[in-house]
This record gives C-alpha cells, structure tokens and sequence, in this order.
C-alpha cells in the first residue's frame, strides 16, 4: 500500500529543492480546495515501500494565522499521513524549532531532516545529529537536499518508518500547572468523542487557546463522519455493527 | 538589573531579555512564533530616521515591528556581563 509522506518546514528551508529530489518527474501541481495556496504532490518508490509526497507550503507555526499555516496543519490533522519530514534549517535551528516542536505534539511518525548542511559546514555550525535526535524523541538525519548529501540513510530512514520498526517518543512541552490541569480535564472528553484518531493533548491545547477554526472543522469532521456511518447502515439494511 | 520598559525605548545595539507581552489574539500568536518570548533575548538592530519601525535581531534574524506592537512588549537591558556568563 502507498504511504503518505507530508514535507513540512520554515518558509525557504529546502522543502521543494527535497521533494523534486524524491519524486523528480512524477509529480504534479494544483490548488487546495477551496485556497489559493499552491499544492504540490509527488510518488516515488523504493525497493521496500511506493511513496505519495505533499509539499507543504512553509509556514513558522501551525496555529492557524494563515491559509497557508491552515492549509499544513489541516493536512497534518485531517490526513494524517504515514510520515512527516520536517524539513529544517541547520543554519537556524533556534527559530527552526518552533514549528518542529509543534508538529512533535500533534504527531508521532516524525523525521527531522536538518537541510542546508552544507551551509552550516561553511559557517562553521556543527550539528549533534545524537543528541537532537535523543532530546527531540525523534530520528534526526542530516542533509543538504542541493548537494545530495545524506538522502541515503534519509531514505532509509522512511523505509524503517513505513515498515513501524522505528519506536519514536516525541518530545512533548510541559506546560504551567493551570494549563496542564486544564488539559487534564479536556482530554478525557476529547477521547471519548474521536478515540485514538486524533491526537488528545494537542486538541486539548487548541480548545484551551480558543482556535475557533479548528473546532469548526473538528464539527466538521464528526458531520461527515456520522453521514457515512448513517450510508453505511443504510446499505447493510439498518443493521448497526458497534465501534 | 533595570527596570523593564517597552522594547521601543531602547538604543541600537542594546541587548534586551524580553519580559512580557501585552498583545493578544493573532498578532501576540505571530511574535511568539518570531521568537519574542518571555526569557529571550532579542538585540535592536537599527531605529528608522522617525523612530518607526524599529529593527530588530531575533533568533538570528531581522524583523521590523511598528510602534503598535513594540510598545507592548517589555524587555530589561542586558549588561554585556550577563550576556557573557549565560
Ligand atoms: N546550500 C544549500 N542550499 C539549498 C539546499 N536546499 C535548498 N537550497 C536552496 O534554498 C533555496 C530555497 O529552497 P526551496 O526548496 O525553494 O525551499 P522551500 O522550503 O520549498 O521554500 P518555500 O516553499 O518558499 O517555503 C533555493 O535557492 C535552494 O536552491 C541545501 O541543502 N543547501
Ligand atoms: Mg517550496
């Protein structure tokens, strides 16, 4: 089966220079629905696994400021795709991190692929492939997506995800007392409305912050769902099957 | 250690640890995400010929705010002492 594979990151990082890499020829271009942000999708394939790619468009957060910052965080979300890359700048890693960091917290299957390494060579920038990898919960691999540098172990590395040999722990912000108890009450309900589909603690923080696009399309999400699961029991003849 | 003031109130070249912000909704969401943090510390670049917009270094980049938002962030100035022992 195809996985899917989402290249998120900073505006300018090297997403596109990495995707046309990937999926040379085989790609296409489009609209969102509904967006004039741009939508850029891709296959390639390995010997383990065929790839779909998704171009993100670069966005420095995931809160929703944007189309483009929806755009990300609604395919992240919604879509859920087997794999996010997110692409970052080696040369600017502090700034760089803020949006890793969030895509750390609304999912698990994350390589953080530090581009540009060929430019923070020459700046002198060394960059502890070990210990971001260690601290962040997460494979790190270096690269520089221009010069083809480390595209062999990053591909290596999507095969190990795809195959769920890879145990990730994402490194997740612990908030002050107020906040976490908050959580800890939403979390609970939030659960008992999607289960495991989405992830509990980020919406938590959402709803916490008041980010009235997502509960829209969380309203959204449980419409249509209940109108194909009402489909559904119409086909089977009102026989409903339990969760 | 000074008293904290708004960022706009400080020299070019000056060194300043961010201490609040006062902005709310997506405008406060938007500089956290540039690095306008409390704890951070930002370096103010370059005040244009009027006092606005005001440059500044943050996370190794430049940003330019207007005197809208930069009134509403406060900052304490950093000794190049402090700067040396963190
Ligand atoms: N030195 C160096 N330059 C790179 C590397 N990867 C990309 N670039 C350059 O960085 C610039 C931006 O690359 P893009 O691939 O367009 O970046 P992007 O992340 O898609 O940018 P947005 O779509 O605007 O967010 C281009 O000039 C690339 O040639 C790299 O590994 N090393
Ligand atoms: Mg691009």
């Amino acid at each position: 089966m195809t996985k899917n594979i989402a290249l998120a990151g900073n505006p300018n990082t090297g997403k596109s220079t990495l995707f046309n890499f990937l999926t040379g020829l085989k790609q296409h271009t489009g609209n969102w629905p509904g967006k004039t942000v741009v939508r850029a999708e891709g296959q390639f394939e390995t010997d383990r696994h065929s790839y779909k790619v998704i171009d993100l468009p670069g966005t420095y957060s995931l809160y929703s400021n944007s189309a483009d910052e929806e755009v990300a965080r609604d395919y992240i979300i919604f879509e859920k795709p087997d794999i996010t890359l997110v692409v970052v700048d080696a040369t600017s890693l502090e700034r760089n991190l803020n949006l890793a960091l969030q895509v750390l917290e609304m999912t698990s299957n994350v390589i953080i692929c530090v581009n540009l390494i060929d430019e923070a060579r020459r700046k002198g920038i060394t960059v502890d492939q070990k210990k971001l990898s260690e601290q962040l919960g997460v494979p790190v691999v270096l690269i520089s997506a221009r010069e083809k540098v480390g595209v062999i172990e990053l591909l290596k590395t999507i095969d190990q995800m795809a195959d769920g040999t890879i145990e990730t722990c994402p490194y997740q912000i612990a908030y002050d007392n107020t906040v976490e108890t908050e959580i800890e009450a939403l979390e609970p309900k939030i659960k008992q409305l999607f289960g495991d589909h989405f992830p509990s603690r980020w919406i938590a923080l959402r709803l916490i912050d008041g980010d009235q696009h997502l509960l829209d399309a969380l309203k959204a999400y449980i419409q249509r769902s209940s109108q194909i699961k009402s489909d559904l029991e119409l086909k089977q003849g009102g026989v409903s099957h339990g969760a | 250690m000074e008293k904290a003031k708004p960022i706009n109130q400080f020299q070019a070249g000056d060194h300043i640890e961010i201490t609040s912000i006062q902005l709310t909704g997506v405008m406060r969401r938007r500089l956290l995400d540039l690095g306008f943090v409390p704890g951070a510390v930002v370096e103010l670049n370059q005040k244009s010929p009027l006092g606005d917009p005001i440059a500044y270094k943050v996370c190794g980049t430049q940003v330019a705010l207007r005197q809208e938002e930069s009134v509403l962030i406060t900052g304490k100035k950093r000794s190049a002492e402090e700067r040396r022992s963190s």
